[in-house]
């Protein structure tokens, strides 16, 4: 990993910008690169997170927009021979620095899948399971409330509080997913990533999800990868257009949707591209 | 700007976009009929363009459908969705060009029962070839992709409004010589405001177009040249 000394002119100016609004930056990247192997999937990609916003990263399939997104908490880690070059940091720490506890960094930085993955567990493990290997809680009572609290921020606790029991791989897609942010949620993260949570999910249990993390923004800082161009422009208050390996535009949602400054955000948005 | 993946939704775009210069048309040639029947005079031409404006509500209502079918069917996004909202706005626009022009139409009849003196005739004619020069100029500089010539076209709004001024004063003048030129004078009065108030409606289909084109907003002032509201000192 390199260190750069100074930040870069791109998130310079942003910064400016973001401080003149009042926003805090959570997550900083400066010269992101990834290479898988000897080609380079990611080039320089210079983005500013900010804190309690939700930032969605859209483009082509292949663009790299999951891979910056797997940067923020070193999910590239588990890559063999995945290499990252540039800087990350959160609240100002470097997140590659050789001092970093992975694991801690990931209690910080959550991450909600595509595909729902509840553990074959009862829903109740499956949320006391983050919070008991961090151990977070020091009493049953603890872990009770800890897992009540992240139901029903997941919004999911009315829905299953009589069967905490039962599998959580026999709730419904919707609930699944809604029980894998509450997961991310047990362990008290600051930023929760993710990667297109609701492909898999019918239109109602996308719409519970987006009310979600609408509601989440209050409290957590959120980065979210979608196809969905109507999800990005419903959800997030700043958009990231990435196009092979570079990020091509990054603003204002608002402005994303109805006036992008680039060529290429303007063809892929109004389904031009190819 | 290159076509889209899905092609049918560039023909649902074109279709919107004919429909507009199908308005734009029917709009131009509904101010020039209406002013040739008021200066001729000639009913049955004024009939005509009454007859007209229920051709541009069709238009309308059938672009309005056409417009939301498509935002349902493709949810729309930066310049599309411009162009949509825009053709909503301005079809909006060229609506109340068509109900503008039938009401020069429907006083043809009170005027013609009296004599229009031929500098008066000129006059009205005079401002309604420069309406028409604006109705025309604004649908081509919108075909040209042309912000620049959109913003020229609006500033020009202004000479609509000095000829209006001075149509204004010279009917004034007609009624102070004769009084039984008042009724005549008046009806030619609300004819020559419906031709100003035309001018303010293509001045907003430019600001819509030049909003479609680039994402902006023209500045809400812009200059004016109508002076009938200023106090005319006593003499």
């Amino acid at each position: 990993m390199n260190v750069m000394s100074e930040t870069t002119l791109e998130n310079a100016v942003n910064e400016k910008v973001a401080a003149a609004a009042n926003e805090r930056i959570k997550m900083r990247g400066e010269k992101v690169g990834v290479f898988y192997g000897d080609k380079q999937a990611l080039f320089d990609v210079d983005l500013l997170v900010r804190q309690n916003q939700v930032t969605a990263l859209i483009g082509p399939s292949g663009c790299g927009k999951s891979t910056f997104l797997r940067c923020l908490n070193r999910m590239n880690d588990t890559i063999d021979n995945a290499r990252v070059v540039g800087k990350i940091t959160l609240d100002g720490e470097d997140i590659y620095d050789r001092d970093i506890d992975v694991v801690e960094l990931r209690s910080r930085v959550g991450m909600v899948f595509q595909k729902p993955n509840p553990f074959p567990k009862s829903i109740y493990d499956n949320i006391a399971y983050g919070p008991r290997i961090h151990g977070l809680a020091r009493s049953k009572a603890d872990m009770d409330a800890v897992v009540e609290s992240s139901l029903k921020r997941a919004g999911l606790f009315n829905e299953v509080k009589d069967r905490l029991n039962e599998p959580g791989t026999g709730l419904s897609g919707g609930q699944q997913q809604r029980l894998c942010i509450a997961r991310a949620i047990a362990v008290s993260p600051e930023v929760i990533l993710m990667d297109e949570p609701c492909s898999a999910l019918d239109p109602i249990a996308t719409a519970r999800v987006e009310e979600l993390i609408d509601e989440l923004r209050e409290n957590y800082t959120i980065v979210i990868v979608t196809h969905s161009m109507q999800q990005a422009a419903r959800v997030s208050q700043r958009t990231a257009m990435f196009h092979l390996g570079n990020l091509v535009e990054e603003g204002p949602t608002e402005k994303m949707f109805t006036n992008p400054d680039d060529k290429r955000t303007q063809d892929y948005i109004t389904g031009r591209f190819g | 700007m290159g076509a889209h993946t899905v092609t049918a939704f560039d023909e649902d775009l074109q279709e919107i976009e004919g429909l507009v210069r199908d308005m734009v048309s029917l709009a131009r040639s509904m101010v020039d009929e209406a002013t040739q029947s008021l200066i001729v005079p000639d009913s049955a031409l004024a009939q005509r363009v009454v007859s007209e404006d229920a051709v541009m509500d069709s238009l309308q209502r059938r672009l309005d459908d056409r417009a939301i079918t498509l935002i349902g069917k493709r949810q729309p996004m930066a310049q599309d969705l411009r162009a949509i909202v825009g053709a909503i706005r301005m079809a909006g626009d060229l609506e109340r060009i068509g109900d503008l022009a039938k009401n020069i139409a429907k006083r043809v009849d009170a005027v013609g029962q009296s004599t229009m003196p031929r500098e008066l005739a000129r006059s009205i004619e005079d401002m309604a070839e420069l309406v028409l020069e604006q109705v025309q100029g604004v649908i081509e500089e919108y075909s040209a992709r042309s912000p620049e010539g959109l913003v020229r076209l609006r500033d020009e709004d202004e000479l609509i409004d000095v000829r209006y001024t001075s149509v204004f004063r010279e009917l004034l003048t007609y009624m102070m010589e004769d009084a039984r030129n008042i009724t005549a004078c008046t009806h030619l009065l609300f004819c020559a405001k419906n031709l100003e108030r035309i001018g303010d409606h293509v001045t907003n289909i430019a600001e819509n177009a030049y909003y479609v084109l680039t994402g902006e907003q023209l500045p809400v002032h812009r200059p004016k040249q109508d002076e009938t509201g200023v106090p005319v000192p006593a003499a």
